[in-house]
């Protein structure tokens, strides 16, 4: 114990009580309340804090988790390709085609993903148009129904083990091994065949065409005459859809247009008429168009033959003439024939020679079509008498698209060996044992000569996205020939490019085009089939048709149903003249439909050959009286998602004949009592007398005499007299500084034929809806046609019958109607409806005359789409992309392999905006940037529209209306007064769409109320 | 102890005495609610329910779930908001205009068919926004403050206009209704019995007391209230009517659309009340407050703006053929013979044809005639603005995009959805708030000072007053003007 300090500092350290001093001593006086503070010790025990922070971390951490964006993995290039820059679109030269029809292509690409097909104006054939086919084929890659692997009876299989077994089997094969194939046009896959056939001696190649021309071959004595419409200008088609589906529709639209366009300085066109039982494309822009039944088609060929000849006595009037008028043209008269029959064709022939017709060109003929039907039924004769041991199909489904399917099908199990090359298990695929699937086209190497002396590449833009095979390489492997189909294609080339090979192939490959021959000397051409007298003969002789004819024929979309069918921007492309989708269907007359009581959509049995199918019935202006249509190409049962089970199958009633395969047949109609809606995009079908205000036309008759009247321009009346409605507004114009973008579309020109719709969903993302909702019609096309029949009933009938009566008879077109196309789409108004509505400022004016339309800003109120007058605005009505309804039409937004087919630049639209065209925005952009770069303005045709690219016409005319010097400023100039003329002027919302007349090479025009009163 | 005029029929019948008036309106609030009111209760939440699904389709799947298409992008969206915004029109003219113009026969009907403009208004509001692509995004159409940098709201739009035409319409009229309320709040608190009810009450009524101060102020109040309401009973239709008459759409683009539709949507709002109220009289045993005077009125009102709605039809159609312009000429051409010519039809017929039967003194004092008449008018309201809306656009400029359009199930569920709304929401104030406004049909209870009512004592199953005196005036005292005593 201490003594008690002197001093101290307080009175406990005086008293140094035991407990003072205890706690003096240590460092820290007087207890911590750690242990409430922080709580005990005890793991079992829950502080309320804790509890409160761990909860609170984990609600905030569970969130958090849930927000997250699904990881997308982007990867920079390790090793940066060379030419390949992210963001910068690639373009490389290629060709496709199907074995039907042949476009030159330039492929865009980016990040080495191909995302667009545009015409390749290096071409002599295609000269830089597309067909839709074409366009859309893009797709077709990355088509999720594509086997994805070589398979044994449709299981997977390793390559290796698949070539070994079909070595061994093809050593020990006994009878023909037969190769089918549609029809080849590359020279090199055929050296690869004759390879092949060199080491198995026993091997026939046969061709067939799903949709056959052999009786054009065999008239022409084993070869195909190539066309010149150009050259033309009196055209005679009898049921050549040559517009459309015909042998080779781009080059014929390019070669055809070029005397259908007039100017003021070029007051000429050529003169065309058509007989033909469908109304098709090419028919609807004759001049002079007569309905027949397919049974009426050799006696028209005779009376014309015999018209030509002197020694006709025909009573059809509008033949006399068109007789007379191919008289008068002599050698720039041409007559063309889209019939199987051998004699008609003879006939045709004969026809060209007389006349001596410069467009006819058989020295140079083309290759498009080879297919044979005798030896294809040969052949399928054989396949079941068990002839053959074994068999290859390349490209071909007859399994499906040829009349005798069936006897294909039940030849296949008989057949000891079947291996299909096609790219998907189809009809034919899924029965054959083995099937080794071919590339794509935009993954091969390969070569093409649609025309003798005109060679094509096809270059590899991506590489194989599955493990298949090029055909023309499991060809060689078989033949035991170890090289590359590619080093064999180059060694193949070497005779045809002069001067230093390497140089002149690197430039057939960028061009994509050469000019020489690799086919084999091309034989004398044998006696044609027939003679003119056998043909006469035969004709005469030939019964008359009895019954309801069924007439077939193809689609500008689909074809003839190969891997088209599965290609859902083929399936939704709008027939050009019906304005149907997604399936075939009974095309009518209405004559037919009357007596027979049947509505549009009543489900009929069609009965012939002893098969039926049951399809709704479409009223078609324009078919022949006592005749049926019905589109081939549909009722796929093995395409893949899009296209199984859409539409009927009509080939098994395509008549087999020893004369070749007849696309036309006797049936009987059976109305089933149900009924199954067809999906129209257009259901009025009539402009119900608002030509001046819609869409004007004149005759040359009258453009000849004055152009200044043939369009009719609708003033407005003001204090000071009648003005142009442009003359009176409310509002500010705008004031364009630097570009003012306008386009300009030639009514003249467009055929319809819808490329432009495609060309213009591939680049801009448009989603694909599907048969429901067109049925509902919430297509979302961009751009899309208008089609117009004419009525037999005008204004001039207001006096005489009453509004009301003539206002509904409008609505009736006539039986065989006058019928123009009219591409819209956004018309870009200076004074736009749609963008004082928005409450939202989410559609506006850009300082470059564009309606802008702002995805992110909208919030969908549809008030733009009301008030716009010429209702090209699309609303997204369901999220295309993510909605389970459309996983089987725009399946290519859904999963990874298909969204390769995007393209970047463009805004895939949310569920609830509202979207329309663009004038393609991003390819302004672009071209602005690219000048901007090089310090300078952008150059007219740089910019050009995703339509105006792929219009095989080239109707449509885009660029910078501001700059005197671009095209579309000359056009407009020249055109003024005569026949520019805007779509619904009087309403003054300005539009920077111009349209010209349509310019008819007719006495009279049926969509003009002056000429028919 | 009520007066009666010799020359005027008296605007309350059955003799009420100011107690009466108030146990009157009270019994319903005060009572356990009846068989017949969970009936249909029970039916309006059936239909909330549809509402509810419909609605939830719609916002899950997107707009698609309904029947429009690429032409016509608004049908029964709009035709059901303009519509209901049409209905919502009779309860501000009555409780403004009339108070302006000092009819005093309103104080029956005023209360409730101010709570129907609110109700017919919240139903209205949910078709702007729900017929939107992205409705959460709806907010982006009020001019806020925003992140967007120099993005505002688009002040040419008449959709602009409409978000604020009826979001002032429904503010005044909320505070309009509310402020009418208040002294019936306090009646109905001051005689409560349970906790709640207290509790409940004594919020809603805001501390009224019933003093001279308050009754001034609400008088005032009241007055002003009337004066900013009268002008939006021309404004939210006119503007409303805007929507189409600024378009380019035939049919749609159309000078007289403003007074046409201010007109229709008196006519409709009356329709609405005479239902409501033919109702309301029988089920709350009111027939002495909303007397056959009162039906008769109505029913006049209702001729009258249907016969201007006639008018205005007629009109139409002549500056249509005097324009000649060809699109207008033909969009009406279509809208009476074309495809839609049965709704165009059953508008006429509906609107212009019936209503002239009210000429007949027998049918405008016929209960069930009025109710029958008043259902029609409804319809063929409904009918107009559908004509207005879907047989313009269907066929307009362009023939090859011309469309016909049918309504799927959910555009017909949130159609009755929304009336199962309403229902919902009028019921449930029907059964806790007073339907009638005591306080004012209590100064319309004619009286002198020889012959007013008068105090008969204590009623045993009332309050008793000394409870109120305790808190000052009592704010509904037992009066007792006899000044001979």
């Amino acid at each position: 114990m201490q003594e008690s300090p002197k001093y101290w500092k307080g009175i406990e350290e005086l008293e140094s009580s035991p407990e003072f001093v205890k706690t003096a001593l240590s460092e820290f006086g007087e207890f911590l309340p750690m242990k409430e503070a922080y709580g005990t010790s005890d793991a079992t025990v829950a502080p309320r804090r804790d509890f409160l922070k761990l909860m609170g971390f984990g609600i905030a951490a569970a969130t958090l988790a849930s927000c997250e964006a699904p990881v997308r993995k982007a990867i920079p290039y390790l090793n940066k390709p060379e030419e390949v820059d992210p963001g910068i679109a690639n373009f490389y030269a290629s060709t496709y085609f199907n074995g039907t029809d042949y476009n030159s292509v330039l492929v865009k690409t980016r990040e080495g993903r191909p995302i667009k097909l545009e015409g390749n104006p290096e071409s002599p054939i295609t000269r830089g148009g597309l067909s839709a086919r074409a366009q859309a084929s893009v797709l077709n890659l990355y088509d999720g129904g594509r086997l994805q692997h070589f398979a044994i009876k449709g299981q997977k299989a390793a390559t290796d083990k698949v070539d070994q077994e079909i070595r061994t089997k093809l050593a020990g094969v006994t009878g023909r091994i037969a190769i089918v194939s549609n029809t080849i046009i590359s020279p090199t896959t055929k050296k690869v065949i004759a390879e092949f056939a060199a080491r198995y001696p026993n091997t026939q190649h046969v061709q067939y065409d799903a949709n056959s021309s052999s009786a054009l071959l065999r008239a022409n004595g084993g070869v195909l005459p190539s066309y010149d419409f150009s050259k033309a200008n009196v055209i005679v088609s009898l049921d050549a859809d040559f517009l459309g589906t015909w042998l080779s529709p781009v080059e014929f639209a390019k070669q055809y247009v070029t005397n259908r366009k007039v100017s003021s300085t070029k007051k000429t066109m050529s003169r065309h008429f058509q007989f033909e039982t469908a109304l098709t494309l090419t028919g609807s822009n004759a001049d002079v168009r007569v309905a027949a039944k397919p049974s009426e088609m050799g006696t028209i060929a005779l009376e014309l033959y015999n018209e030509i000849a002197g020694t006709g006595s025909t009573q059809n009037a509008k033949l006399k003439k068109a007789a007379a008028e191919l008289k008068a043209a002599r050698a720039a008269g041409l007559v063309v024939s889209g019939s199987n029959n051998v004699a008609v064709q003879t006939l045709v022939a004969a026809i060209n020679q007389a006349l001596g017709s410069a467009a006819v060109d058989l020295a140079s003929p083309s290759m498009l079509r080879q297919g044979d039907d005798a030896r294809m039924v040969q052949l399928v004769n054989d396949m079941n008498s068990g002839a053959v041991g074994a068999v290859i199909f390349y490209n071909a489904n007859p399994a499906y698209d040829h009349p005798l399917a069936d006897k294909v099908k039940t030849g296949i199990a008989k057949v000891p060996l079947s291996i299909s090359l096609n790219d998907r298990l189809d009809e034919t695929g899924s029965l054959c044992y083995y099937a080794c699937p071919d590339h794509n086209y935009l993954e091969s190497w390969n070569d093409y000569e649609p025309k003798r002396g005109y060679l094509s590449l096809a270059q590899p833009v991506i590489s194989p996205l599955f493990a298949t095979r090029q055909a023309q390489d499991s060809l060689l492997t078989w033949a035991g020939n170890p090289q590359s189909y590619y080093n064999y294609l180059k060694a193949s080339w070497r005779g045809v490019l002069t001067g230093d090979f390497q140089k002149a192939w690197d430039a057939a490959v960028h061009d994509g085009v050469a000019m020489g021959t690799l086919s084999a000397a091309a034989p004398a051409p044998s006696a044609p089939a027939m003679s003119v007298q056998q043909a006469v003969s035969a004709l005469s002789a030939a019964p008359k048709g009895s019954g309801v004819e069924l007439a077939l024929y193809e689609k500008v979309g689909i074809g003839t149903g190969s891997c088209e069918a599965n290609n859902p921007w083929l399936q939704e492309l709008p027939d050009p003249v019906s304005k149907a989708t997604w399936g075939n269907y009974l095309a009518v007359p209405r004559e037919m439909a009357v007596t027979n009581k049947w509505e549009q959509g009543d489900v009929v049995k069609i009965t012939a050959n002893g098969k039926s199918i049951e399809l709704p019935v479409l009223i078609q202006p324009g078919q022949a009286k006592g005749t049926v249509s019905i589109a081939i190409g549909y009722g796929r049962e093995s395409a893949g998602k899009v296209g199984d089970k859409v539409g009927a199958n009509v080939y098994p009633m395509a008549m087999i004949t020893a004369n070749g395969i007849q696309y036309a047949n006797t049936v009987t109609l059976e109305k089933t009592g149900s009924q199954s809606p067809i999906a129209q995009t257009q259901t009025h079908h009539t402009i119900m007398d608002r030509m001046v205000q819609v869409v004007q036309e004149s005759t040359l008759a009258q453009y000849v005499k004055n152009p200044k009247e043939v369009t009719e321009y609708e003033k407005i009346a003001t204090p000071d007299g009648l003005e142009a409605p442009n003359k009176v507004s409310l509002w500010d114009d705008y004031e364009y500084k630097n570009h003012h973008w306008g386009m300009a579309i030639d009514l003249n020109s467009c055929i319809g034929c819808g490329s432009c719709v495609i060309g213009c969903q591939v680049e801009n993302n448009i989603a694909v809806v599907g048969k429901q909702e067109v049925i509902n019609r919430r297509e979302m096309h961009w751009m899309r046609i208008d089609r117009y029949y004419s009525s037999d009933h005008h204004k001039d009938e207001f006096e005489t019958k009453g509004k009301l009566d003539t206002y509904a008879a409008m609505e009736d077109p006539s039986d065989n109607p006058s019928v123009i196309f009219q591409p819209m789409m956004c018309q870009h108004c200076n004074h736009a409806p749609c963008e004082t509505v928005c409450p939202v400022l989410a559609t506006t004016h850009s300082s470059e005359g564009l309606n802008q339309m702002t995805y992110n800003r909208c919030v969908g109120t549809r008030y733009c789409a009301n008030n716009c007058p010429y209702k090209v605005r699309r609303f997204n009505w369901f999220s295309y992309t993510s909605n389970e309804k459309f996983e089987n039409v725009n399946g290519h937004m859904f999963t990874d392999l298909g969204r390769m087919v995007l393209n970047p630049d463009v805004t895939v639209r949310a569920r609830g905006v509202m979207e329309k065209c663009s004038f393609c925005v991003q390819r302004i952009q672009l071209g602005k940037l690219e000048a901007k770069k090089q310090k300078r303005r952008p150059k007219d045709g740089e910019v050009v529209t995703a339509c105006a690219q792929s219009c095989p016409t080239e109707a449509i005319v885009f660029g910078d209306m501001r700059d005197p010097e671009t095209r579309i400023s000359k056009l407009l100039r020249r055109e003024d007064g005569e026949r520019a003329f805007h779509v619904l002027d009087t309403i003054n919302v300005q539009p920077n769409v111009t349209y010209l007349t349509k310019i008819r090479n007719t006495e009279k025009s049926a969509f003009s109320v002056e000429e028919n009163a | 102890m009520q007066h009666v005029s010799a020359v005027r029929e008296p605007l309350v019948t059955g003799g009420k005495t100011y107690h009466d008036v108030t146990v009157d309106v009270c019994r319903q609030v005060e009572a356990k609610p009846n068989v017949r009111w969970m009936a249909a209760l029970s039916v309006a939440l059936f239909f909330l329910g549809i509402f509810l699904y419909s609605v939830y389709r719609t916002l899950w799947y997107g707009i698609g779930e309904w029947g429009l298409n690429k032409t016509v992008g608004w049908a029964w969206d709009i035709t059901n908001f303009v519509w209901w915004v049409g209905i919502g029109h009779a309860g501000t003219l009555i409780s403004a205009v009339l108070l302006l113009f000092r009819q005093k026969w309103r104080s029956s009907i005023n209360r409730a068919a101010e709570a129907m403009t609110i109700f017919a208004v919240i139903c209205a509001a949910m078709f702007p926004v729900l017929h939107m692509g992205r409705p959460w995004l709806a907010y982006w159409v009020f001019p806020l403050q925003n992140t967007f940098g120099s993005l505002w709201a688009n002040f040419n739009s008449p959709l602009l206009w409409d978000v604020f035409a009826i979001s002032t319409y429904f503010t005044v009229s909320l505070v309009f209704w509310y402020t009418g309320l208040v002294p019936d709040f306090a009646t109905i608190r001051d005689r409560a019995k349970g906790p709640i009810a207290k509790v409940a009450y004594s919020l809603l009524s805001m501390g009224w007391t019933g003093s001279a101060k308050h009754w001034s102020r609400y008088e005032t109040v009241s007055l002003i209230l009337a004066g900013v309401s009268t002008p939006l009973v021309l404004s939210v239709h006119t503007i409303v009517s805007m929507d189409f008459a600024t378009s380019v759409v035939p049919g749609w683009h159309t000078t007289i659309f403003p007074p046409y539709f201010v007109a229709g949507a008196i006519f409709s709002g009356f329709a609405m009340v005479l239902t409501l109220m033919l109702i309301t009289r029988v089920v709350f045993k009111l027939e002495d407050y909303i007397t056959l005077e009162h039906i008769a009125l109505m029913n006049k009102i209702m001729m009258i703006t249907g016969s201007i709605v006639g008018v205005a039809y007629i009109t139409e159609f002549f500056i249509a053929w005097y324009s000649q312009v060809e699109f207008e000429q033909y969009a009406f051409i279509n809208r009476a013979t074309g495809p839609y010519w049965w709704a165009y039809a059953a508008m006429m017929t509906c609107n212009v044809i019936t209503p002239q039967l009210v000429w007949i003194r027998k049918v405008r004092y016929s209960i069930p005639l009025t109710f029958v008449l008043s259902i029609i008018v409804n319809i063929g309201m409904w009918f107009e603005r559908f004509v207005i809306i879907v047989t313009s656009l269907h066929r307009d400029y362009l023939p090859s995009s011309w469309v016909m359009f049918s309504p799927t199930r959910i555009d017909i569920g949130i159609y009755v959805g929304t009336l199962g709304l309403f229902f919902t929401l009028f019921l449930l104030f029907a059964k806790f708030f007073p339907v009638i406004n005591m306080a004012e049909v209590k100064t319309i209870l004619k009286y002198t000072v020889d012959n007013g009512p008068t105090y008969t004592g204590v009623d045993p199953h009332a309050h008793a007053p000394h409870q109120t005196t305790t808190h000052g005036v009592p704010a509904t005292a037992p009066v007792n003007y006899n000044k001979h005593d």
